[in-house]
């Protein structure tokens, strides 16, 4: 029975740790929409600037592949 | 699961492939019996010894030799019109040497050698890994740790070589307000030795999910019968996105790698 609520405890909590790559996602879409923003402004200025977009977008993701980090944790090591 | 042909199901999660078999580590000469790696009871025959050829190592070993082949073959006949595959060697040998100058400026261009074969070795590992049966090396984390390792390493030697203790003024923010500086410099350091954990987490982390996403398409696909077509359509989709992951991910990874060897050699935080 203990075994049985363990491993309900690890699939729920490996579940709820998924909800945490919707806050990557709302990261992401933040730097890509203010990206575009800015580059619909002023498009001869776009094109230097891509570097700090996939720098931006690549801090953004890492916070949320963290969750799922300790979502395959929860799932294979624990 | 609808169509009622739950024979095809395995036990696990009653698809007929589970989306992680994918990146088991097997030795290529060898069959492992399943159960056959138990260290705490000793049992060990089954397990992957450190020195034996895994498809880890095949794949990793095809990137490098294709990696070769094409920077070889590219320059045996160097011409003023380049030829097909001189002109893509060209074309990474530009973009990457471009990046180099741009983000950490003339002093990291030195660096070049080092960031240019990063990026090939990871690109290649990703594209070769897209290749159906292949093994992605760089989705795992035990891979994209040493790589990220590597870069963190650097970074700190080069930033104590070439700053001595200087270097430790990048986590005193002097743009900020003066009370607000311990707090930063607090967050600052945690940021920093996060910083091969995030690097490493962030290649493995796309590839593996990309990949184990086909997968369970794929497991649709072989229990829905006629309607199989609909997760068909979805692989497809999905591969493509995985073509730009591949693309993208090298490409953060070097650029991440840039940014990191800026603050060992250039003056961007003074």
């Amino acid at each position: 029975m203990e075994g049985e609520l363990a491993l309900l405890g690890k699939y729920i909590g490996a579940g709820l740790a998924t909800i945490g790559l919707g806050g990557a996602g709302i990261g992401v879409g933040h730097v890509a929409g203010n990206f575009l923003a800015g580059a619909l402004r002023n498009p001869s200025a776009a094109a230097s600037q891509t570097a700090t977009l996939f720098v931006g977008i690549a801090f953004a993701e890492a916070l949320g592949i963290f969750s799922f980090l300790i979502a395959l944790l929860l799932m294979f090591a624990v | 699961m609808a169509t009622g042909t739950e024979e095809h199901g395995g036990e696990a999660g009653g698809l007929a492939i589970h989306p992680m078999d994918q990146f088991i580590v097997k030795p290529l000469f060898r069959d492992i019996e399943p159960g056959t790696c138990v260290p705490a009871d000793g049992i060990t025959e089954g397990c992957v010894k450190w020195y034996e050829v895994t498809n880890v190592t095949l794949w990793m070993g095809i990137a490098v030799l294709v990696l070769i082949g094409l920077f070889v073959l590219s320059t045996r006949h160097r011409g003023i019109v380049p030829s097909r595959l001189q002109s893509v060697a060209e074309l990474f040998y530009g973009f990457i040497h471009n990046m180099v100058e741009e983000v950490t400026g003339h002093e990291g261009a030195k660096f070049f050698p080092y960031v240019m074969t990063l990026f090939m070795f990871i690109f290649l590992a990703n594209i070769l890994g897209l290749i159906p049966m292949s093994f992605t090396t760089t989705s795992h984390i035990a891979v994209t740790a040493v790589l990220a390792m590597m870069v963190f390493l650097t970074v700190t030697l080069v930033g104590f070589w070439r700053k001595g203790i200087g270097f430790l003024s990048m986590f005193w923010v002097s743009s900020a307000p003066l009370i607000l500086r311990p707090v930063l410099a607090v967050i600052e350091v945690i940021s920093y030795f996060v910083r091969p954990l995030s690097h490493s987490i962030r290649l493995g982390g796309n590839l593996m999910a990309g990949h184990a996403v086909i997968k369970v398409f794929a497991g649709f696909a072989g229990v829905m019968g006629v309607a199989s077509i609909v997760p068909i359509a979805g692989i497809a989709a999905v591969y493509g996105l995985e073509v730009l992951v591949a693309a993208v991910q090298a490409y953060v990874f070097t650029i991440l790698t840039c940014v990191y060897l800026r603050d060992a050699v250039g003056d961007a935080h003074h």
